[in-house]
């Protein structure tokens, strides 16, 4: 309770130019961090640069939770290589390996099917009705590296949304009330 | 300037500090492994040989592949996912790459090995093109490691020729 007391005491006799200072603190927490996502878009080329993984289609090698750093070089696309694709009328993007393309001559168009290394058969059945293969426009990159359980932090703040709004209320009160 | 938070705050910074730090060692520390994995494939039989009522080829075929991957295990492996794919060229297509078998080895122990197997995944090409054919047979490897950068290479098998006529 002491705790508490003390914070609203320091918020209320806080100064207007105090005030300012952290104001301008907090807004330089916010867009370092939009420069470092922003910064990773352009060095990656990816629209997302980092995914965590939702599905255990790609176990034992992908668990869920699991972050996935990713690169989309001008390099065509080869078998084996693990993608990260959208398929038409799906939100939520897939993480599976490639295990056939067929590179046509001259235009460098490509056809790609892909498959989770858990999953018992091809990806047909994911993808749109009708759709036999994935086109370049449908892949958002490759796959390159590899951080374990990092992503449950997303998983548990984007399933108990409580969890968040108090994470970011604590830490916005912390930035608010310290002293520096 | 003591107080709980602040002490909080800095072990939890230099803990994860330290464990990133671990994370990027231990994935650095993979490229002292310079791997010499060996394989080699035989086609045992064409199963069949076929032109699907869509006009497209289909072959199929049964492989005997020993490999010896051991080397390419580290201790910040976490398993390595081979696969043979026949590869080959088209009029119409520069490249085709079609995956015939894929395998999932856990441990070093199971790094070395040697099955018959007929093709897990259909051979199929885009259009009719695959009498007489000449191919590669290519095993790919990727290994995945506990943390970090993932490492993937091949060994490229050339010279096996499709028959010049369905059966």
């Amino acid at each position: 309770m002491g705790w508490i007391g003390e914070q609203i005491d320091s918020v209320k006799s806080m100064q207007f130019r105090q005030l300012l200072t952290q104001a301008v603190s907090l807004g330089m927490i916010v867009t370092s961090a939009l420069i470092i996502w922003k910064g990773l878009m352009c060095i990656t080329g990816s629209e997302s640069p980092v995914v965590v993984v939702l599905s255990g289609s790609m176990e034992p090698g992908f668990k869920r939770g699991d972050i996935l750093f990713l690169h989309m070089s001008k390099e065509p696309i080869r078998a084996g290589e693990i993608v990260v694709f959208n398929v038409d009328g799906r939100e939520i993007p897939i993480v599976h390996r490639v295990i056939k393309v067929h590179e046509r001559e001259g235009s460098g168009e490509v056809d790609v099917l892909t498959k989770g290394d858990n999953n018992f058969g091809d990806d047909r059945l994911l993808y749109a009705e009708g759709q036999m293969w994935l086109q370049r426009h449908h892949i958002m990159g490759r796959a390159v590296g590899f951080l374990p359980y990092v992503g449950w932090v997303t998983i548990i703040m984007t399933e108990q949304p409580i969890i968040k709004y108090l994470l970011i209320g604590a830490l916005g009160l912390l930035v608010i009330t310290s002293k520096e | 300037m003591h107080s709980f938070g602040y002490r909080a705050n800095a072990l939890l910074t230099f803990s994860l500090t330290i464990l990133a730090l671990m994370c990027a060692m231990a994935s650095l520390s993979d490229n002292l492994n310079s791997p010499s994995p060996t394989a080699s494939v035989k086609v045992l039989n064409i199963n069949r040989f076929l032109k699907k009522s869509t006009g497209d080829d289909e072959v199929g075929i049964t492989l005997d592949i020993s490999a010896d991957l051991q080397s390419l295990f580290t201790w910040n492996t976490k398993q390595v996912f081979v696969f043979l794919a026949a590869e080959y060229s088209t009029p119409k297509n520069i490249l085709n790459q079609v995956s015939l078998w894929d395998g999932i080895i856990p441990a070093q122990d199971g790094a070395k090995f040697s099955i018959k197997t007929k093709n897990k995944y259909r051979f199929i090409d885009q259009g009719s093109n695959l009498r007489g054919r000449d191919f590669n047979l290519t095993l790919h490897w990727h290994v995945m490691p506990k943390t970090g950068k993932m490492f993937a290479d091949k060994l490229v098998l050339p010279g096996f020729r499709l028959p010049e006529s369905y059966r």
